[in-house]
């Protein structure tokens, strides 16, 4: 009845461990269509303010065994468009698009169809470990009960013996006991483990961390990492990593999909997004972050203002009343994710000035680094937004200083299209 | 107070000066009570047990972390908000341990405190103006109504922040903007130290770094120091001028700062600096990370002899049974072991990690 899965039963994975059970397609899913598409999602949430739409149009194909990377600030919808995939929505929210896994549409199923998929076809990670675990049940009940939805074939016993093998799996040292414990017995980093064990529990072919180290301390957040990886080539699922840490996404994810008000701003590799970033806000938040790795004591060059308020939106790039490279016709209509290279597609209709930057946030935000603060400016209240104020630096747009770019950055061939990339390249 | 001079110069402050704030021994026990109908003592919570700091006019001093380190009680007692159980705390030559509020309060207008949450630390029913004013009116600092308005204004607009927003309430503001407003009331009072307390944790990258600039510039033009807590270190590394790294309840490294990054000789140190994920794929991918095992252990029951050696890789993997023996029984002094600063490891060695 279950059909092999894409990645096959003969793959190996890379450290050689035995694979125990490979991901696998559901039963009644095309397993040669895109894992996971996300198609034109939105959602918007009714509030006595008005409809907040927190997410406006979010489009992305999952190939099979890849990590994608959705990286954005707090409120730029990341959380919920992973929410609105796994239909875990309050029932207020007003979900409209679509989302295939495995050619199937999952946007409207019942409750009922979902719990089949979710856990086996794409599972979940929480941020918050203390949490997203029941606290009045032994944690290998937890594990269990995940594996006996999914088949009520296996025996109690079975069920236990693959519980103490997924905790083994995830670093839970004595899992033969630590079974029996409650989530209270465990640390903060110890539970993410346990989520993670149910998360993989199923073999599921998408697995959906949401910010799953941001509650952990650092030491234990490598620790946490490390559990992920081994999951990912325990089970060969692909992941969608969602996370504000840029240093996370550099060293996990393939490709990443930045966001901003709502939708995706950037999409590329990881080596185009951090290294020839195309939109002025990923240049931006990479020019935000101090560098542990600075030999050099360099001036921050933060974003001025703050994110748009989701409600009654005004027309135009969301980032503009931000953006050190703003014009006039940045305001006319929002801009569509414009192809600038191979699987490289950014909103921005000023794309060539970013380019000159190569990946250099001071060149674009030069002004941004003397606190605005100092020289007198107020920075815009985010609520004056609408009023303009945040107009201290719109209007003088620095030129980019068209110095020679940096010698160690390789040229990736960068053609500038006009013209909205077809979405077929990301097929898998 | 009078710390040896060969001592300073080997945690990194040369050429300072007299320290304006000085820490020695700094003690903050919690006591565990047992149960049943007498309440008695059973334990204690070593949250800090035994640090000295100096703290070096218009310097920045990077206390770094994990969550229950000490860090922040740390903080805390030094500004008397929780009495220090032990120690001696010395600002401009008057000790602070011991001092009631009352007679601590001509001392609050020297050194004051920024706080981590900035959605709990303002009072969500004063104006900001009331905020920002309130600490001149405790201090009555101001003659005239026209002159607190006009102080209120200036510091408003110090901290970046439009003077005629001051009507409006916290709720109002975002989060960046709040903590402008919390650093424009503490420097209400034209402290000549802060002590800020994971001051950007809260904050979204892109809002992070104005903030960043912003105690950077207030610092070199107001001549401030600043006793910077927080657990993120490239935030530290890009903001002090020297860092002290705390494992719980103690100082196990301190040094410059690019002696400390560069030249990390604590195994913990070591670790911590390579758990740090870079935003830079080639090199996060090429890296050797350091992986240590387990959690911090309850301060409560701390192990024995070193109080890292529970997860110390180099206890682990590399010392034989005779040098084990030595971690778990002999506690390791701050010292420099020849590594040209402070750490408090018997083996420490000097190791590269990023």
């Amino acid at each position: 009845m279950s059909t092999p899965g894409t990645t096959g039963a003969t793959a190996v994975s890379s450290t050689g461990t035995i694979s125990r059970g490979r991901t696998q397609s559901l039963p009644g899913f095309d397993a040669a269509a895109p894992l996971l598409q996300v198609t034109d999602l939105n959602v918007r949430f009714p509030t006595d303010d008005g409809l907040v739409h927190a997410v406006r149009g979010v489009d992305y194909t999952l190939r099979s065994g890849e990590v994608l990377g959705i990286v954005g600030e707090s409120g730029s919808g990341k959380s919920v468009t992973s929410l609105a995939v796994m239909g875990l929505l309050p029932g207020s929210a007003r979900v409209t698009g679509s989302v295939r896994y495995r050619g199937q549409e999952l946007l409207g199923q019942s409750d009922r169809s979902m719990s089949r998929i979710r856990g086996k076809g794409v599972s979940m990670i929480f941020q918050d470990p203390m949490t997203s675990l029941d606290p009045v049940y032994k944690v290998g009940a937890q594990i269990e009960e995940t594996l006996r939805t999914h088949d009520s074939s296996l025996s109690s016993k079975a069920a236990e013996a693959r519980a103490v093998e997924l905790l083994e799996l995830v670093g839970i040292p004595n899992a033969g006991d630590r079974v029996h414990s409650y989530p209270h017995e465990f640390s903060g980093g110890m539970r993410q483990r346990v989520v993670i064990a149910i998360a993989m529990a199923n073999q599921p072919e998408v697995i959906i961390a949401d910010e799953p180290t941001t509650a952990l301390d650092v030491t234990v957040q490598a620790q946490i990492l490390e559990v992920l990886q081994t999951a990912l080539q325990e089970t060969g699922a692909a992941m969608v990593m969602i996370t504000h840490d840029l240093g996370v996404v550099a060293g996990i994810a393939d490709r990443v999909l930045v966001m901003y008000a709502g939708r995706p701003v950037e999409v590329g590799s990881v080596e185009d997004i951090y290294y020839e970033p195309r939109m002025p806000y990923t240049l931006g938040l990479l020019g935000s972050l101090p560098r542990l790795d600075a030999p050099t004591r360099e001036r921050l060059t933060p974003i001025l203002g703050a994110p748009p308020s989701l409600v009654n939106m005004p027309p135009g790039c969301p980032f503009a009343p931000r953006c050190p490279l703003h014009i006039d016709e940045c305001d006319a209509a929002e801009p569509p994710l414009f192809q600038v290279g191979a699987g490289h597609e950014a909103a921005c209709i000023r794309t060539e000035q970013v380019e000159r930057a190569h990946g250099h946030a001071a060149e674009v935000f030069s002004g941004t680094a003397t606190d605005a603060v100092l020289a007198g400016d107020a920075l815009p209240a985010d609520l004056a937004l609408g009023e303009g104020a945040g107009d201290t630096t719109a209007g003088d747009t620095p030129p980019p200083d068209q110095t020679e770019p940096a010698a160690d950055v390789p040229d990736t061939g960068s053609v500038i299209s006009t013209h909205r990339g077809t979405k077929d390249g990301d097929r898998a | 107070m009078s710390a040896p001079t060969t001592e300073r110069t080997r945690s990194g402050a040369t050429g300072r000066g007299e320290p304006i704030l000085s820490v020695r021994g700094l003690q903050k026990h919690f006591p565990i009570k047992g149960g049943g109908l007498i309440k008695r003592t059973v334990g204690a919570v070593q949250a800090v047990d035994g640090i000295d700091l100096d703290l070096y006019p218009g310097e920045v001093l990077g206390l770094v972390g994990e969550s229950g380190c000490g860090k922040s009680t740390t903080g805390r007692a030094i500004l008397n908000l929780q009495p220090a159980t032990g120690g001696s705390v010395v600002f401009q030559g008057r000790e602070i341990v011991g001092l009631n509020r009352k007679q601590m309060r001509p001392l609050r207008r020297d050194i004051q405190l920024v706080f981590q949450d900035p959605y709990a630390s303002l009072n969500p029913r004063l104006p900001v103006f009331d905020i920002v004013a309130e600490p001149l009116v405790i201090h009555g600092l101001t003659k005239s109504n026209d002159e607190l308005r006009s102080r209120v204004r200036g510091l408003v607009e110090t901290v970046g922040l439009n003077p005629e927003h001051t009507n409006r309430y916290p709720a109002e503001f975002s989060g960046g903007q709040r903590q402008r407003i919390g650093i424009a009331r503490a420097l209400a009072l034209q402290p000549k130290v802060l002590v800020l307390d994971e001051p950007v944790s809260a904050l979204d990258v892109s809002i992070q770094a104005g903030v960043i600039n912003l105690l950077e510039d207030l610092k070199n033009s107001l001549g401030l120091s600043y006793l910077f807590i927080a657990h993120d270190l490239s935030v530290v590394r890009h903001i002090s001028d020297r860092v002290a790294v705390m494992y719980l309840g103690r100082i196990i490294e301190i040094a410059d700062r690019d002696e400390l990054f560069d030249r990390p000789a604590h195994p913990y140190t070591q670790a911590l600096l390579s758990a740090i994920p870079l935003p830079d794929p080639r090199r996060e991918r090429a890296r050797q990370r350091i992986i240590i095992s387990g959690d911090v252990p309850s301060p409560a029951n701390p192990p024995s002899g070193c109080r890292f050696r529970t997860r110390c890789q180099k206890f682990a993997n590399v010392l034989d049974d005779g040098r084990r023996e030595k971690c778990r029984t002999d506690d390791p002094a701050l010292a420099d072991r020849g590594t040209g600063h402070l750490n408090a490891c018997h083996f420490a060695e000097v190791q590269s990690v990023l």
